[in-house]
């Protein structure tokens, strides 16, 4: 059975390198993996999405509506635009963080009000994190992506040792500590 | 070893281990990271970024017709430039094995049309490959030299946005070797003229016909038979959302090759199945082939021409089956691109508003200026359009040349806005032409360009002279600003705009992506002196909202440019420390 997790946020959020640690642990843990990315015009501060899909044989590296078992959102926005591509049964982590986009900027529409609360009553479950907040504290609010990447990690049963090593093998030296703490804080998140 | 690789860079790696000598491209969505990547391995292959992708493909001719297997990568319009060499490198045919990718983008996720390069393949009849996963990225680009050499024909790889951007397993396979075939003087088949292309153009109409055969035969195109109730033929990326919205309920024949297409396989699997789909993207270019076989096929009637398919589409369209789903019930909205936080267009640009101009605009990441709150570019249509339209526009509508401008990137105008500058100073408009110049090739991702002084290994060159050019053309008046100093930028287009003779402007600073770049400390908002008047918000900066009754500034996002400053006549935005 396929599983895919869909990783939605803003352009600029880090989103890519969260699918690529994710998809180097799972196929570290055996599995077939395709990620599909979004580059290019629409990463510019735009709404951005990855697919991750693993099992024993993927065939579309794409998430359509109705099919991700878990949304790592990266912005509150992002989780309610995404929604439908859950399955029901699902689960949304998401980072409590809200940007504003240009139309609301403009003044041309409006940012909505309790979105976490609305997801919640949907009877969805969400697990609300306030991953700036880790990043910080991990050293820079770049590091919001391995931050959250952290929270998921611990829904799932893939070994901690396995999810650090990736880390270490995929990050450039320089932010191997960063990205490690960051890590951390999520995954040991109460 | 399998490895986890984007289909672009799965297509780099099959480069290397068919042994190419020579990789020349330009940048463009969705085929960038090919060549990004082939300079991995620049012991081996010599990689570079060419002005265009016209200079691209001649210079991967060049270097096949010397022996050397060649590639060249660009996205579907890029193909439009370099159409001129490819129809003709097609009665040459090739020495070492040229290789041509070629990226579609159904959806247009970064691009100005939609067109199908499959056209092409028939149009200059050409072998072209359509792989359907990385693996097939690997495997493809390396067969397509073995059969650019076999039948002495350059072969199109067909690469779209799904499968250029997906990463999937690879295993890689023995390396070839990059030695270079003889090269033997033989006018008849190297130079076009009409006395040898006569004799040429025989030849690659008996190469087609030898294709076919291998087309039929080869086991790039496949049948799986499953229920035969429905049988789909499709390539690339549709056949996998065929696949995983299909699964054992429908048999396949899966093209690999999809140009010559195999006339008797795909007849021979129509006769197979009870219902027959062609599912492909974009236009009916095998449904069309199947319909000359008088095959009855279902297709463009019941899916699309337009965007892109989904396995949710197909399971709606050939099961009747939709899958449920939730929704907020929120008003939810959009969030376009926007220029970055620190961008110098936007200094640029407001600028432009302020002085209420026509903008003849370009393709770059300034294109996004078109969109709120901005809205400063009256026309797009290709590459370096903005300066020749410009002039067309300035000559039969003279009396508003003083309230128009064109604006190009550094990377566009060298791609081919040069010519339409030359064209400005030869025929004589009062045409007014900016280039922004952010030192880099901006929207695919920051791409070396002949303006930067490096080239695509950084390492470093000569960088051309804009000013030195603008005057070696013809334009006599030559302006350089700093656009995050927003009144000085206005004062000195302003000024330009009045003079009778054409003028090149540039706007000059890097973009504030680059790793080079030091940005100042964020600034922020003084909420004693901020009175909520909004004024800093025209700029249509990501990183200024309102909270509540004043501004704030999103200190994760403000790179400290300063150029929201100029708006606030209340000093209420402060320097960061």
């Amino acid at each position: 059975m396929t599983k895919a997790i869909m990783i939605v946020g803003v352009g600029g959020q880090g989103t890519l390198l969260a699918s690529r640690l994710l998809g180097n642990v799972l196929l570290f843990e055996g599995y077939d993996v395709k990620i599909s990315e979004v580059h290019g015009m629409s990463q510019r501060g735009g709404s951005v999405v990855t697919c991750v899909k693993f099992g024993k044989k993927v065939a579309s590296p794409i998430i359509e509506k109705g099919e991700a078992d878990i949304i790592l959102a990266f912005e509150q926005l992002e989780a309610a635009r995404w929604l439908p591509y859950l399955k029901k049964g699902g689960k949304i982590i998401v980072n409590t963080q809200c940007i504003d986009p240009m139309p609301v900027i403009t003044g041309a529409a409006k940012y909505p009000e309790n979105v976490i609360e609305t997801i919640k009553k949907l009877g969805v479950d969400v697990t609300p994190v306030d991953a700036l907040k880790l990043a910080l504290e991990a050293g820079n609010a770049k590091a919001v992506n391995v931050a959250l990447i952290g929270v998921m990690a611990k829904q799932t049963d893939i070994k901690y040792k396995v999810w650090t090593k990736i880390i270490k093998d995929t990050v450039p030296e320089k932010f191997k500590e960063l990205n490690l703490k960051a890590f951390e804080l999520g995954y040991n998140l109460k | 070893m399998k490895k986890l690789m984007l289909g672009n860079a799965a297509v780099a790696s099959g480069l290397k281990d068919a042994g190419c000598k020579l990789v020349s491209s330009y940048p463009g969505t969705p085929s960038t990271e090919i060549t990004e990547y082939a300079v991995k391995y620049k012991k081996d292959i010599h990689c570079e970024w060419a002005p265009n992708e016209k200079v691209a493909m001649e210079t991967a001719i060049g270097a096949s017709f010397a022996g050397a297997r060649a590639f060249c990568a660009q996205k579907h319009v890029g193909l439009n430039v370099a159409a001129d060499p490819l129809f003709t490198l097609s009665y040459t045919g090739v020495n070492g094995g040229l290789v041509i990718a070629v990226a579609d983008d159904p959806g247009m996720h970064s691009s100005q049309n939609e067109q199908d390069s499959r056209h092409y393949a028939r149009a200059a009849k050409v072998l072209m490959l359509e792989p359907s996963n990385s693996q097939e990225c690997y495997d493809y680009a390396k067969l397509a030299f073995v059969l650019s050499e076999q039948f002495d024909t350059p072969v199109l790889l067909r690469l779209s946005t799904r499968v250029s951007h997906s990463t999937s397993l690879v295993e890689r396979s023995n390396d070839g070797n990059g030695k270079l075939k003889e090269y033997e003087k033989n006018p008849g088949k190297y130079v076009m003229m009409p006395a040898m292309a006569k004799t040429r153009h025989e030849v690659i109409e008996k190469r087609y016909s030898a294709e076919k055969v291998w087309s039929e035969n080869s086991d790039i195109n496949t049948v799986e038979m499953n229920d035969k109730k429905i049988g789909i033929i499709a390539a690339g990326i549709t056949y996998e959302y065929a696949k995983e919205a299909l699964g054992n309920k429908a048999s396949y024949l899966k093209l690999g090759c999809v140009y010559p297409l195999p006339a008797k396989l795909i007849t021979d699997f129509a006769k197979k199945v009870e219902t027959l789909y062609v599912l492909e993207q974009l236009d009916p270019f095998v449904e069309n082939y199947c319909k000359t076989l008088g095959l009855d096929v279902r297709g463009k009637e019941e899916f699309s021409l337009l965007g892109e398919y989904s396995q949710a589409l197909i399971k709606k369209v050939i099961l009747g089956e939709e899958v449920e789903y939730i929704e907020s019930g929120l008003e939810i909205p959009g969030r376009p691109p926007v220029l970055c936080a620190g961008c110098p267009h936007r200094g640029l640009f407001t600028a432009l508003k302020q002085l209420d101009v026509f903008v003849s605009g370009d393709i770059g990441c300034y294109t996004l200026s078109s969109l709120p709150p901005l809205e400063m570019m009256d026309t797009c249509v290709c590459m370096g359009a903005s300066i020749s339209a410009l002039h067309g526009r300035n000559i039969v509508r003279p009396d508003e040349a003083k309230k128009s401008v064109a604006v190009i990137g550094d990377s566009t105008f060298m791609h081919s806005g040069i010519l339409g500058l030359v064209n400005i100073a030869y025929n004589r408009t009062n045409s007014k032409v900016i280039v922004l110049d952010n030192s880099i090739t901006g929207m695919t991702g920051h791409q070396q360009n002949p303006t930067t002084g490096k080239r695509i290994d950084g390492e470093p060159t000569t960088a051309v002279d804009l000013t030195a050019l603008a005057h070696a053309v013809g334009i006599e008046r030559v302006v350089v600003v700093d656009p995050y100093d927003i009144p000085a930028t206005k004062a000195a287009i302003a000024a330009e705009l009045e003079i009778e003779a054409p003028s090149l402007i540039i706007s000059r600073r890097p973009c504030a992506l680059l790793k080079e770049v030091k940005h100042n400390p964020p600034f922020s908002i003084d909420t004693d002196k901020c009175i909520g008047c909004k004024a800093c918000m025209k700029i249509g900066c990501p990183a200024i909202k309102m909270s509540g009754e004043k501004s704030v500034i999103d200190f994760t996002q403000c790179v400290g440019c300063g150029m929201c400053t100029s708006f606030c006549k209340f000093d209420a935005i402060k320097e960061g420390k």
